[in-house]
């Protein structure tokens, strides 16, 4: 999140869509019902009918994978009616930027493509720079090749009518969302956006959010209270997962992980540091340097020196253009090509796109090691449906972790706010804290690397000192995280002694005077305490329920960041009823939220420039946001393609039907199918209240299970009736890839969408079975259907779009 | 200190938190029951659930409308079944709270057919052995400070406890600023029940027994003899 949770209640207008908030973020409706009590207006748009929808003041449903079309409609609605917040525009976003004479786009394909990589050469989607090498701006936006006049042209395609025949939602839904989110242009209005894996699992889910982003900006609702682009996490610490690089292409920080054709730490720095020749560009990544030095110095401790490059050689180096997610660990391991496999806190026989595949795949292992909190479908996979157990070589190791309140730690929500929890109960029987087992399986990799083993360097200069009485230490990995001074230090009149926490990652060295195992989190621990553990119960000055006391958010406790761009180029806050920040003239400071930065605003209260002032934007390296986004891998705007399995022969928007750039996987495990009367259903998945990710904490509960007994199927009363399926029957839902028995839940929250002239039926199933439990061992996994494929930026699997048959047993 | 229950199904997502922490307060099984083409379950109370959150799809001024409806025991203040039952022993009051309480002496009760058919909102449920079962407000939370179970675990605030008056209050004005977007907006029968629901539209569409059918609250010959030796059956109450 931008934004936090409690600042829902902030919103004037609240569009939940790609997410199901009441029942799958239900707390969350905390916030949302008091936004509503205060007059604000709930949009819930969704293929179904859901919980969140019967709470909604006004909802509509779009077939699943149009959610391009559907906000695309939106910008170009804001543009023609000049809804947006000019202002704004102009001073934050790049709306002014020239883009450079190579870009270009036609037929749904951008220029660059490189038809045999399935990939761009983004250099061609350049910014024009003058000549200082500063991008060239035209605020008149009369330039035809300035992002504004590129955007409006680029989604002048997306006619109400079109969008309408893509998506299925009808032109008077969807000119009351625009015209109702629209209004929140106004420089007093906001606008939030709650969104979850219904944007996030496409072949286009990272531009899906990206179109959100685009409307936020043009409204002027970014950095603001009661706006954002807000991600509900799927678990309470994905956030902090995330932040601590629980990803193959990153390092702890959002730092890039470095590949195989980087050599040294100076190449690494000179590859990733970006430059702006822009002097009112904060750009803050120039410090990069710094948070990667800092980090070698964590991982690797004295060892660690400025000869040795601080031990980037150490660091494990990916392949060149090749990909490790989750989509791609798994095909190799289907292909045979490695042998071991940690399943750690997760269940990939149910969890990830494509389930029969992944079981198929944990048979070709050596060995696996399942450390979770019970058996599951994963750790039990060689004797599970379709498996003969002679013929399984995998052998399984079972860890016990113990649960979340077992142990002490923190865990970091969507809204970024670190909470330190103390343990409960002890751990059952022989149940272990992840922490502890991780420890000690490190202790042992270096025993027996001290008895040799290819390269053991890495793993031997590793400091791997988190223990206290031969125990795991959180404080300890908490502290080292935020990160010590190791040499005494002298900034200005403060001097910082070795040993120290550092108090704040502006600080941070890069010539190995400080660690930190995460920069974010620099100042989270510091010598005045641990920030997370702290349950200060008083609001901010400003009353908007930031609540700085309470816990502690990175970055620096900015509980609302980009909030430079609540205020005018003077620094005085755009909505004074729900100022974020403002800029004390007489004191010559920011008041409020900490600000994303110290800087005085642009301008001098009478409208001169203010050579000191920084853009808004400080993470972007012009200092802008970005309108046009050329850093992504499949266009820097975004454009509708079909899901990889779609109900349509064409793509109404351009030639191509699929994302260009999508990754397709080959194995026979991988068939998938468009238009095929053998799959003619649109099929989404999604979760229920009552029940948690896989099921394995939620369906050996029986209050939970009682609630939610069994896997189904929701289908429309006019797909029932043509399919002969009476209510509450078993029946069978089958994709390319497999098939699960169901129970038909015959609803009208689900209703047949006409696409381009033709009716299209839709259905939707949880996710969260597994044939472990009930005993009955019927209730499968609804990602035996889903296909392997996903987004090209994040791999994340398509599990929201895919087409399967529903048929009676 | 008499108390009183708000349940405002304008603010109820059907997360089904409170039918959770129901069952978790009161130790009660799970039921074994199976999807019957519905998200509610189980399908109905029984001696084991005291509360159900009940869910229906409506179509109200052709606009789908999914409404839920967190039923329980409506802790009457004047109740039928304690009247119709006659055993303090089995059924009574608790004069401090006006909390309608079954013990396990309803076994023995002659006369439990009618005990139940009594009940303007079919609540009650027998166990095979012939007990009765339903809500009891978390009483012994109450008397402990605490709020009922359902009450404290509900994240939106559909579920409100307090002092009958303070509830009452906060029901009418919640209705007030309700009919302004939901006309038909009622409270179902706030002057006889502790257990007030504020629903949007017509309260069957909600459930068959959302209010009191017409006449429940019209006493029998024999029910209006009962209340007479009412101030001794209250005394009785406060002995057991």
């Amino acid at each position: 999140m931008t934004n936090h949770w409690i600042d829902l209640k902030n919103a004037d207008v609240i569009l939940i869509m790609g997410s199901n908030a009441a029942e799958n973020h239900p707390i969350s409706f905390k916030w949302v019902t008091e936004a509503q009590k205060n007059g604000s207006t709930l949009i819930s748009v969704d293929p179904r009918f859901t919980r969140t929808s019967s709470k909604a003041d006004i909802y509509a449903p779009l077939r699943s994978g149009t959610d391009i079309p559907f906000l695309g409609g939106m910008i170009k609605y804001i543009l023609d009616n000049k809804l947006y917040h000019e202002e704004y525009v102009l001073n934050y976003t790049n709306a002014a930027f020239i883009v450079g004479d190579a870009f270009g786009f036609s037929d749904g394909l951008f220029v660059g493509y490189d038809e045999k990589k399935r990939s761009y050469d983004k250099s061609k989607w350049a910014f024009a720079l003058d000549d200082n090498g500063v991008p060239k701006r035209d605020p008149s936006l009369k330039n035809p090749r300035c992002v504004f006049n590129l955007l409006k042209k680029h989604y002048d395609r997306y006619t109400p009518k079109r969008v309408s025949e893509v998506t299925g939602t009808t032109e008077a839904q969807l000119l009351e969302i625009y015209k109702t989110y629209g209004a929140t242009g106004k420089p007093d209005k906001s606008a939030t956006i709650m969104y979850a894996m219904g944007w996030t699992q496409h072949t286009v889910g990272v531009q899906n959010i990206r179109t959100m982003a685009i409307i936020q900006q043009l409204l002027g609702n970014m950095g603001i209270a009661g706006g954002g682009v807000n991600a509900l996490r799927g678990e309470s610490n994905v956030q902090g997962s995330t932040d601590q690089a629980l990803l193959f292409h990153l390092l702890p920080g959002y730092l890039p992980m470095p590949s195989a054709s980087i050599e040294s730490l100076a190449a690494y720095n000179a590859n990733f540091t970006p430059k702006s020749n822009d002097p009112r560009s904060a750009n803050w990544w120039q410090n990069r340097p710094k948070y990667v030095t800092s980090l070698l110095k964590s991982f690797f401790g004295d060892k660690a020196t400025a000869e040795n490059d601080f031990g980037f050689g150490w660091l494990p180096k990916l392949d060149d253009g090749k990909s490790y997610s989750w989509l791609d660990l798994f095909d190799s391991m289907y292909e045979g090509k490695f042998k071991g496999f940690f399943a750690w806190g997760q269940n990939p026989a149910c969890s990830g796109a494509n389930s029969g595949k992944t079981r198929k795949a944990l048979a070709k292992l050596d060995w696996m090691v399942n450390v979770n909190l019970f058996d599951n479908e994963t750790g039990s996979f060689w004797k599970g449906p379709g498996m003969d157990p002679a013929k399984v070589k995998t052998e399984v190791f079972m860890l016990p972790a113990c649960v979340s309140v077992e142990k002490e730690g923190s865990i970091t929500n969507s809204g970024r706010w670190m909470q330190w929890r103390y343990r409960g109960p002890k751990p059952l029987g022989d149940s272990r804290p992840d922490g502890d087992i991780i420890v000690e399986l490190g202790l042992k990799l270096k025993e027996l690397y001290t008895k040799g083993g290819t390269y053991p360097d890495p793993i031997l200069n590793l400091k791997w000192d988190y223990m206290t009485d031969h125990q795991f230490d959180a404080h300890k990995v908490a502290k080292e995280i935020n990160g010590y001074w190791l040499k005494d230090k002298t900034i200005g009149d403060v001097t910082y002694k070795a040993g120290s926490l550092v108090p704040s990652f502006a600080l941070l060295q890069a010539d190995g005077s400080t660690s930190a195992g995460n920069w974010l989190y620099t100042a989270s621990y510091t010598d005045k305490g641990n920030m997370a553990a702290r349950r200060g119960q008083e609001d901010a000055p400003n009353n908007i329920g930031l609540y700085p006391g309470f816990a502690w958010c990175w970055p620096v406790n900015r509980r609302i960041i980009y909030n430079r761009a609540s205020c005018d180029p003077k620094g005085q806050p755009y909505n004074p009823k729900r100022w974020v920040v403002k800029w004390d003239t007489e004191a010559k400071k920011w008041v409020g939220d900490v600000p994303d930065g110290p800087w005085p605003p642009l301008q001098n209260p009478d409208g001169s420039l203010n050579e000191a002032g920084r853009y808004a934007f400080i993470m972007t390296k012009e200092g802008h946001s970005q309108l046009y986004g050329p850093g992504l891998n499949d266009g820097p705007f975004p454009e509708h393609y079909e899901p990889l399995e779609c109900p349509v022969e064409k793509n109404v928007f351009g030639k191509l039907l699929l994302n260009p750039t999508a990754p397709v996987y080959g194995s026979d495990a991988d068939a998938h199918f468009t238009c095929d009367p053998r799959f003619p259903y649109v099929c989404t998945t999604y979760r229920v209240a009552e029940h948690w990710q896989t099921g394995l904490m939620t369906r050996p509960q029986p209050w939970l299970l009682e609630l939610q007994p069994q896997m189904f199927v929701e289908i429309s009363e006019e797909l029932a009736k043509l399919r002969g399926i009476t209510n509450g029957e078993r029946v069978k839902v089958a994709s390319a890839r497999g098939a699960v028995e169901c129970t038909a839940m015959v609803t009208k929250r689900f209703k047949p969408f006409k696409i381009s002239g033709t009716v299209v039926h839709e259905v939707g199933i949880p996710w969260h079975f597994g044939w472990r439990w009930p005993e009955s061992g019927k209730e499968e996994s609804a990602n035996l259907l889903t296909p392997s494929t996903g987004d090209p930026n994040t791999r994340i699997p398509e599990s929201k779009a895919f087409m399967v048959n529903v048929a009676k047993i | 200190m008499s108390k009183s229950f708000f349940v405002d199904t304008t603010l109820c997502t059907a997360c089904r938190g409170c039918q959770v922490a129901c069952k978790q307060w009161h130790n009660l099984p799970a039921e074994k029951t199976q999807n019957r083409g519905s998200f509610q379950n189980p399908a109905d109370l029984s001696f084991s659930t005291y509360k159900l959150v009940r869910m229906n799809e409506a179509v109200v001024d052709g606009q789908l409308k999914w409404l839920f409806f967190p039923d329980q025991c409506r802790h009457c203040l004047e109740p039928p079944c304690e009247a119709t039952a006659g055993d303090p022993g089995a059924i009574y009051s608790d004069p401090a709270t006006g909390a309608v309480i079954y013990t396990a002496a309803t076994k023995g009760l002659g006369n439990i057919d009618d005990v139940i058919e009594s009940c303007p909102y079919n609540i009650p449920r027998q166990a095979p052995d012939g007990t009765l079962a339903k809500c009891d407000m978390c009483l012994d939370r109450v008397q402990n400070g605490l709020q009922p179970a359902c009450v404290t675990t509900c994240p939106t605030g559909a579920m409100n406890f307090g002092e009958r008056d303070e509830i009452l209050a906060l029901a009418k004005n919640r209705l007030e600023v309700v009919k302004k977007k939901y006309p038909q907006a009622t409270l179902l029968d706030p002057e006889d029940i502790r257990v007030v629901f504020l629903v949007s539209y017509a309260p069957q569409t909600y459930h068959e027994f959302a209010v009191a059918s017409n006449g429940s609250f019209n006493m029998t010959r024999q029910v209006a003899l009962r209340r007479m030796l009412k101030p001794f059956t209250g005394l009785i109450s406060r002995l057991v």
